[in-house]
């Protein structure tokens, strides 16, 4: 592809996402959700997809980010907006806290065995949250409502997970082009030699761990909000749903790519909207039936498929574009 | 004067086989040191013991005079103290651009560093040491693709690229094509004149370690059997009979 | 913390709570050498190791409800496992036994979440038990309470993995699995049909999951959500005790019985599930920085 229909398709893009919640508003929230998705699957693909760590347990990051921001709304006292965004911020940053923390210890820990131990993760969210009085307990947390008017909520949450998942992917697109991007990278392939070169493995572990929180956590701030009601295993720790379709959406849109779990979440939140309801309950075993089928027979997911397939087409640009972004920086050869 | 490395009664066992046994030598700034030995000598098994792959059983590694051999590998690798592998490893699936951008020196790293590009330097560095090594056309190239020898080479450049005190190389002209050998020869005294690496090697190839080394240890069944200038060591008889009694 | 006061106060509440506990730990052991035996012989990290519990649980529930002795569903659910692992070897697992571990990772994480949710469909959420019409016996003046379907599990724990150790020690089956386990590149050129021993291996574990987990649903409760604190628990296990460490796994498995009983007792039941993931991330943190002084990590 050249850069002038590089150029049209952006804006064509562009155009789509700012104004699709004008043109089809009954199905704002769904598209809304389609960002969500887009960020759960983007960083989950930080751990499982570039560094080769799966992660059972980043729903965790996600509830916190819900429960930190609704308790500052509910007890700040202070305008909506400026209490929401009060509330994101330190959703972020107690997000990034929990997983310097938590990461320090067991980040530690080789793949297999940190895919274990971030397993009870997410539950252990969920009981602590459903024992606990001060943010609602079992019953939950109802966050203040937003303050517009009618529709103007909707659109206020649209293009706020818009701009969070843009933002997350070309911040992912950034840090994976540069020295992050190639040391969980090269965590992912050989992680005994980046040992030997001297990288800091368990540094660069935790800081990609922080950054799929930071999102996350901001995530959950708003979805929390969005929803209208923090379920503690429902929608907060809810790794049966959320937690699960973060796994799902990067492996079958290609993990270890960036475009894969965006094209993965398109792909899966449309059909789910469209299908799954058909499924009368099934949902949840077709999901576990998928993940089987795309880590056993496509494992390279859609994009890793069309890759293989077509290399002259899709194969050849990635590396083009790798060489550009080598060359970038340098001066002319 | 103390050497830059000081290797002092150190042993391992696997399991039941003595890999080493009470091996004491020493490696002085700015040299060039051979170490030889029949197969299964344990040559191997002292360089990981040295740069941390496996604790010692006994014995003590001092580095710029302070003990290591309680340190892990990454801590060792950024103290300047690297090695390569007989069974070369680099990362297949990468380019040797970023084989080589992943080599950079990791000794002073702060967070803003881990989440920045690589300054062209490091780029233009990458290349340079390519070029030295002969391998600048195939820097594009997914370093899997390469053969065994260019992929010896690459190993080389990486480890260049990290700016080591102190490169311990195992078998590096292994797998390389006789006629090149010669110009890897000098290459690693230029790395060791110009550059000042010191530099410990593992070979089995006699011309090669005797025109490169100045001195020379020798194992044999996991014991030292001898240590001299390379005419010392081609006149002892213990060698020859290691060597040929191995055969 | 008055919980612990009365635990040194009344010995006979100790003995109680240590008693629970060791016999809820012989189920553990069991389970945990299942998981050993398939991540020893087929390098795979079986996440779906629990749900193979949960299903043996919901056979004695039928049996229950059927009418029939639970009993009888202990062998009815080894050998219905067993069918069900044979099978689903072949389906899932046989596609990614030979590649890199994070791939059969998550494969058998989707198994799981399908058996999972097979069964919330069927059965529902419910949190229920098979009743085995066994009684409680009582000793020192009714003061230690013991239930015979504990013991019995107890004891049919011990004879199941008897006997599993005693086929895999005998029988050229056995010998064969151990072959493998050893390596599998030599076992398969000495003429040992690995495929073969990789599905009756993850066959064997899923039988004796599900005669565990008969018991487990006589004894205590079962749901369909069940599984992940048993696979989290014999994880635990064989991380302490090693691969192919019977022994230790024994040790390992009533201890944490022991030891989940005390933490029950003590900070409350509804704690015990969080007490077991904390127990789980401790441990494994402390095994690795162990080993790290060793130059050595966990793998
Ligand atoms: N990880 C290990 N586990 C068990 N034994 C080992 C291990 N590594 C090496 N050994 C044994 O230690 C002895 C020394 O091996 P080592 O690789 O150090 O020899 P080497 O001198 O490098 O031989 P070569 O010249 O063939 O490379 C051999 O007998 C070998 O079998
Ligand atoms: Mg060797």
């Amino acid at each position: 592809m050249n850069r002038q229909g590089m150029l049209i398709l952006a804006v064509l893009g562009v155009g789509a996402v700012i104004g699709a919640p004008f043109a089809i508003p009954a199905f704002i929230t769904q598209l809304s959700f389609l960002w969500l998705m887009v960020l759960f699957a983007l960083t989950w693909d930080i751990m499982g997809g570039q560094m080769g760590y799966n992660s059972f347990g980043n729903i965790f990051f996600f509830g916190i980010g819900a429960y930190v921001c609704a308790v500052i709304q509910r007890d700040a006292g202070l305008d909506w907006h400026v209490a929401f965004f009060i509330g994101m911020a330190a959703a972020a940053a107690l997000g990034v806290i929990a997983a310097a923390i938590l990461g320090s210890g067991m980040l530690g820990l080789r793949g297999q065995y940190f895919a274990i131990a971030t397993l009870g993760l997410g539950i252990a969210g969920g009981e602590i949250a459903s024992g606990w009085d001060y943010i609602g307990a079992g019953s939950g947390l109802v966050p203040p409502l937003y303050p517009g008017a009618l529709g103007a909520r909707e659109m206020f949450f649209y293009f706020l997970f818009l701009v969070l998942a843009i933002i997350c992917f070309f911040t992912l697109r950034r840090l994976y082009s540069g020295r992050f991007g190639l040391a969980i990278n090269a965590i992912r392939d050989d992680e005994d030699k980046a040992e030997s070169m001297g990288l800091h493995t368990t540094r660069y572990k935790t800081i990609a761990w922080c950054v799929s929180a930071f999102f996350l956590a901001m995530a959950g701030a708003g979805a929390g909000n969005m929803i209208g009601f923090i379920d503690p295993r429902d929608v907060a720790f809810a790794g049966l749903t959320f937690g699960v379709w973060m796994v799902l959406m990067a492996i079958l849109g290609g993990k270890g790519t960036l475009w894969g779990p965006v094209l993965g979440a398109a792909i899966f939140h449309i059909t789910q909207e469209l299908f799954w309801t058909y499924l009368l309950g099934w949902q949840r075993v077709a999901l576990g039936l998928l993940i089987v089928v795309i880590v056993v027979f496509f494992p390279t997911g859609i994009l890793g498929w069309v890759r293989e397939h077509y290399p002259e087409k899709f194969g050849q640009a990635v590396d083009a574009e790798a060489q550009g972004a080598a060359m970038g920086e340098k001066a002319e050869p | 004067m103390s050497a830059l490395l000081e290797v002092e009664g150190v042993s391992k066992v696997f399991g039941g086989v003595i890999a080493n046994a009470d091996i004491t030598l020493a490696v002085p700034e700015g040299a060039i040191v051979g170490l030889i030995g029949p197969n299964g000598s344990g040559k191997t098994t002292l360089f990981s013991s040295i740069v941390g792959q496996h604790a010692i059983d006994g014995g003590s590694i001092r580095y710029e005079g302070s003990e290591i051999s309680r340190l892990r590998v990454a801590e060792i690798a950024r103290l300047g103290l690297l090695r390569t592998f007989q069974q070369t490893r680099i990362y297949g699936g990468m380019d040797c651009l970023k084989n080589m951008l992943i080599s950079i020196s990791h000794r002073r790293e702060g967070l803003i560093d881990m989440l920045s590009r690589h300054s062209a330097e490091q780029v233009d560095e990458a290349d340079r040491h390519l070029e030295f090594v002969g391998l600048y056309e195939k820097r594009f190239l997914l370093a899997g693709d390469l053969s065994f020898g260019q992929q010896k080479l690459l190993e080389f450049a990486m480890a260049l690229m990290n700016g080591p005190k102190l490169l311990m190389l195992d078998e590096p002209t292994a797998g390389i094509n006789p006629t090149l050998i010669n110009g890897l020869i000098d290459r690693l005294k230029r790395v060791n004149e110009e550059i000042g690496i010191t530099l410990f090697v593992i070979e089995h190839n006699m011309r090669v370690i005797m025109d490169l080394a100045q001195h020379i240890y020798c194992l044999a069944h996991g014991e030292l059997l001898a240590d001299g200038t390379p005419d010392e060591i081609r006149g002892d008889n213990r060698v020859i009979d290691a060597y040929l009694g191995a055969h | 913390m008055d919980n612990v006061l009365i635990l040194f106060n009344q010995p006979v509440i100790f003995l109680q709570v240590v008693v629970d506990g060791i016999l809820f730990g012989s189920i553990l052991a069991l389970v945990a050498y299942g998981m050993a035996l398939v991540w020893g012989v087929m390098k795979v990290i079986n996440i779906a190791q629990g749900e193979f519990v949960m299903l043996g649980g919901y056979v004695a529930l039928k049996f229950a409800d059927a009418g029939l002795s639970p009993l009888w569903a202990v062998p009815a659910a080894t050998v219905i496992l067993f069918c069900v692992g044979w099978i689903l070897y072949w389906l899932v697992v046989h596609w990614v036994v030979d590649k890199d571990i994070f791939i059969s990772l998550l494969a058998t994480f989707g198994l799981s979440i399908f058996l999972q949710q097979i069964v919330n469909q069927i059965f529902s959420a419910d949190v229920r038990t098979a009743e085995s019409g066994l009684v409680s016996r009582s000793f020192l003046d009714d003061r230690l309470v013991v239930a015979e379907i504990k013991v019995l599990a107890f004891v049919l724990a011990a004879i199941v993995g008897g006997i599993l150790w005693v086929f895999l020690v005998r029988s050229r089956l056995g010998q064969a699995i151990r072959a493998t386990a050893q390596n599998s590149r030599a076992a398969r050129l000495m003429g040992i049909d690995t495929n073969h021993v990789y599905a009756m291996t993850f066959g064997l574990n899923a039988a004796i999951c599900g005669g565990a987990g008969a018991l487990v649903a006589m004894t205590w409760v079962i749901h369909p959500y069940l599984g992940l604190s048993y696979l989290v628990r014999s994880f635990m296990i064989v991380v302490v005790a090693g691969l192919g460490n019977l022994p230790g796994v024994i040790v390992a498995g009533l201890g944490l019985g022991a030891a989940e009983n005390f933490a029950g007792f003590v900070f409350g039941a509804e704690y015990q599930a969080a007490f077991i993931f904390s127990l789980l991330v401790v441990i494994l943190v402390w095994r690795n920085w162990r080993l790290g002084r060793q130059r050595r990590y966990l793998k």
